[in-house]
């Protein structure tokens, strides 16, 4: 994905503030990326050249652990994000039919992320609450028992919450900056 | 004796899913409203999941009485008219616990460890602090013998006695291969090095199993205490626990508890006055599977990609940082203050010939108690099954139950009799795994389940060795071609011979007990792969390619529900006047079944 205006700056500064408590030991490499990834949200090429350069390592050695490891995404993830348990327990009640709910609303498929930011669909392998299957986690908060027509209930939900937090007429184009503004906030 | 009533909110993982936060605040509100005096705590899992979210209140001199399955909007009235008039509200308890004395009119509440059926046949070793105590509070964990069984052994033995004393104990790796853990420990031990490491695998990756993160989530303490133990007997001054980052509320209270057990001095520096230094941090973990392969976990740790290597050398010669390293998973190390607590001798009398003490099991799919068990080893799949998880619902039929995730294979019912340990389940094509059980029911495709686990290892599979890197991806084709109706006759003898292939000749654990999944199901329902082959039909109506959704007419009131549920608009029809199913428009998502009151939408294979 494009870097937004701006976010070249902010991503610079991040990653150096980050990697300034570490040391260039190699074992620090993985906490790193997780501190970056929390930061930033993702980790963009330029974010792990920056780690690379920081812990002395070449860049690909960075770029084999971010593609090694599921947690480490390449694109910036939406504002709220989804993600759709696929443990065994929830597959065996129809995990795959809420992924495909969420695929069709959102018009992505799994790992991708809306054009306008504001959502993105994952597959976790378990969340661990087998007993509520099938469990989605919608920003960090773990909902059970889904169906597809919850997932309808759920999308309507963010979306009236999105509606909340922009203006009342909520235009698209003005998303970026906006977004932009929120992030430099909550730093 | 607590002076003024406790409540206790189980606030692990699923009964925060379950609501427990909320719970939490309007018995706060509740006790403030009411000017009542009590304690309000939180606890960890105490494994009954099923009836999340869990509310015990004690009042002194009266047993702890548990009440399950409360919403918000009740529990303040169940506590106050608990704590205020003594009155427990029978819609929701479930049982008491501990000493004390009760009003005449509830005797009959049930004896919560002993006569609820789901705990019945249970021993709680390794779980015996989980939903008992504040995880985050650790003099909790040490008026319980917390930090017991680490003086003993620091102020009496000597390491060589404290490796002799797990090796009586029999006490074998929980995570899944069982390799006896006194020799594991012993050649570390002997290992030569001036430096060495204790390493805990917490990264439970098996999906289905939680039974690692409910320790480290309701008593981290103890696996702190195994690990500096460990650490004391092999020569270890620092140790790490690998746990995976999808278990927030574990990697949180597992820091709050090594900084806990540092101001206590039970870690750190001369520990407990001797000459014993034992240090730990927490790495998490970023996702891979393949890290709960103990050579792939440590290059995790030393910042590298997660990838196995040969062995040997062992990690107990060679393991972190080159060091020798002893490596048991989380609830290995739970297990080891219980050996030393209660004695090797007890330890070994439970269980069987060669698997000692208890188990713990994630009990999850179609049954009616959903939770979290400790059994003694060589208790019978029967036992579990019916007696601790209810069976299935609506009694319906037992098919199979799947053991050890995605290393493990499926039991069918002919072997209910089987007993639970190491060897009798390897001997039946699975393995004990990491202790996932999910039982299935007739309505559950084999085949099915054996493309979801191979997809699974397949997406995992680290790409270093060519069996597992390109055998897995061969079978998952042939297991994709059966389940979509393009199942060719000459498929099943080709994923036979791949999966011999694939088991025999992978680098690590994941590649060699990848096709379990696969081979088991042949061995034991061959008959279902051969129906979705020739017959192109899947009996249990679950692969959807293989399924046409249709409307009974006579069914069918034309209410017009589903119309307006059908995401693609594949159904139409009047008003009072039945529905039909447009099937080539149709994406088979389930909404319309979700919807219909008359129970008139068919799947048809």
């Amino acid at each position: 994905m494009e870097l937004l205006e701006g976010e070249r700056e902010e991503i610079l500064n991040k990653v150096n503030e980050i990697v300034k408590g570490y040391d260039d030991n190699r074992e620090n490499l993985i906490p790193i990326l997780q501190k970056v990834q929390m930061g930033i949200g993702y980790l963009p090429l330029l974010a792990q050249e920056k780690i690379a350069e920081a812990l002395n390592i070449p860049p690909v050695d960075v770029y084999g652990l971010a593609t090694f490891y599921n947690q480490f995404r390449l694109n910036p993830p939406g504002k709220h994000q989804v993600q759709v348990c696929m443990g065994t327990a929830c597959h065996m009640i129809g995990g795959q039919i809420i992924m495909d709910s969420f695929e069709r609303r959102l018009e992505i498929e799994e790992g991708e992320t809306t054009s306008d930011r504001e959502f993105s669909l994952e597959r976790v392998a378990c969340v661990g609450c087998c007993a509520i299957a099938p469990v989605v986690v919608i920003n960090d908060f773990v909902e059970g028992k889904v169906s597809p027509l919850r997932v309808d209930g759920i999308m309507l939900q963010l979306q009236e919450g999105k509606e909340d937090s922009n203006s009342l007429e909520g235009e698209a184009e003005d998303k970026s900056p906006e977004e932009k503004n929120e992030r430099g906030n909550q730093e | 004796m607590t002076a003024k009533p406790k409540i206790i909110v189980g606030l692990g993982t699923c009964g925060i899913a379950a609501g427990g936060q909320d719970v939490y605040q309007a018995i706060e509100k509740a006790l403030a409203e009411n000017n009542i005096d009590a304690e309000l705590t939180q606890t960890g899992c105490i494994g009954a999941c099923e009836n999340e979210v869990l509310v015990d209140i004690q009042k002194p001199g009266q047993p702890r009485i548990t009440y399950g399955k409360v919403p918000p909007e009740e529990v303040g009235n169940v506590v106050t008219e608990h704590i205020v008039k003594d009155q427990i509200s029978r819609d929701f308890v479930l049982g008491k616990i501990g000493e004390g004395d009760l009003p005449a009119e509830y005797e009959d509440i049930p004896v919560f460890f002993e006569e609820l059926p789901f705990y019945q046949k249970q021993n709680r070793l390794c779980l015996r602090n989980c939903g008992f105590i504040n995880p985050e509070i650790i003099d909790e964990y040490v008026a319980r013998e917390g930090y017991e069984a680490l003086k003993k052994v620091i102020t009496t033995m000597k390491p060589e006695e404290v490796v002799e004393e797990v090796k009586k104990s029999g006490l074998r790796g929980r995570g899944g291969g069982g390799f006896p853990s006194g020799l594991k420990w012993e050649f570390t031990m002997k290992a030569e090095g001036d430096k060495k490491y204790i390493v805990c695998n917490a990264d439970e990756g098996d999906p289905g199993a939680f039974m690692d993160r409910s320790i480290l989530e309701g008593d981290p303490h103890s696996v702190l205490e195994g690990m500096a133990i460990a650490g004391y007997a092999v020569g270890a001054d620092e140790g790490y626990i690998y746990c995976r980052a999808e278990y927030p509320l574990a990697v949180k209270r597992l820091k709050l508890a090594i900084e806990q057990a540092k101001e206590k001095n039970f870690l750190g520096n001369n520990i407990l006055g001797a000459d014993f230094n034992f240090d730990l941090k927490v790495k998490e973990g970023a996702g891979a599977f393949v890290c709960g392969e103990e050579t792939a976990l440590l290059m995790s740790i030393e910042g590298k990609r997660g990838m196995p290597r040969p062995r040997p050398p062992f990690p107990a010669q060679k393991g972190l940082f080159d060091k020798p390293t002893c490596l048991n998973n989380v609830e290995t190390f739970g297990n080891v203050p219980v050996v030393f607590l209660k004695g090797a001798d007890y330890f070994a009398s439970i269980g069987t010939e060669g698997s000692k003490g208890t188990k713990v099991f994630a009990l999850t799919g179609s049954i009616n108690r959903t939770g979290l068990a400790e059994v003694p080893m060589g208790i019978t799949i029967q036992e579990v099954v019916y007696d601790i998880a209810g069976g299935l619902p609506g009694d319906g039929e037992f098919k199979a139950v799947q053991v050890g995730g995605p290393s493990g294979g499926c039991i069918p019912k002919d072997l209910l009799h089987l007993p639970i340990d190491y060897d009798s389940l390897t001997d039946a094509g699975a393995m004990m795994g990491s202790g996932g059980l999910v039982i299935m029911g007739l309505d559950t495709c084999m085949v099915d389940i054996a493309r979801y686990f191979l997809t699974f290892t397949q997406s995992e599979s680290c790409g270093k060795c060519t069996p597992c890197r390109e055998g897995t991806k061969r079978m998952l084709e042939i297991l994709q071609r059966i389940t979509t109706g393009e199942g060719e006759p000459e498929d099943i003898e080709k994923l036979k011979t791949l999966g011999d292939a694939i088991s025999s000749t992978s680098l690590c654990g994941l590649g060699q007990t990848a096709p379990n999944p696969v081979l088991t199901t042949l061995r034991y329902f061959q008959d279902e792969y051969e129906k979705h082959i020739f017959d192109k039909r899947c009996p249990a109506g679950i692969c959807v390619d293989l399924l046409i959704y249709a409307i009974d007419p006579e069914l069918c009131d034309g209410c017009r529900r589903c119309v307006k549920a059908c995401p693609v608009d594949a159904i139409s029809g009047e008003k009072k006047e039945p529905h039909v199913i447009d099937t080539e428009a149709c994406i088979k998502c389930g909404a319309c079944l979700e919807k219909c009151k008359e129970e008139a939408i068919k799947l048809q294979s």
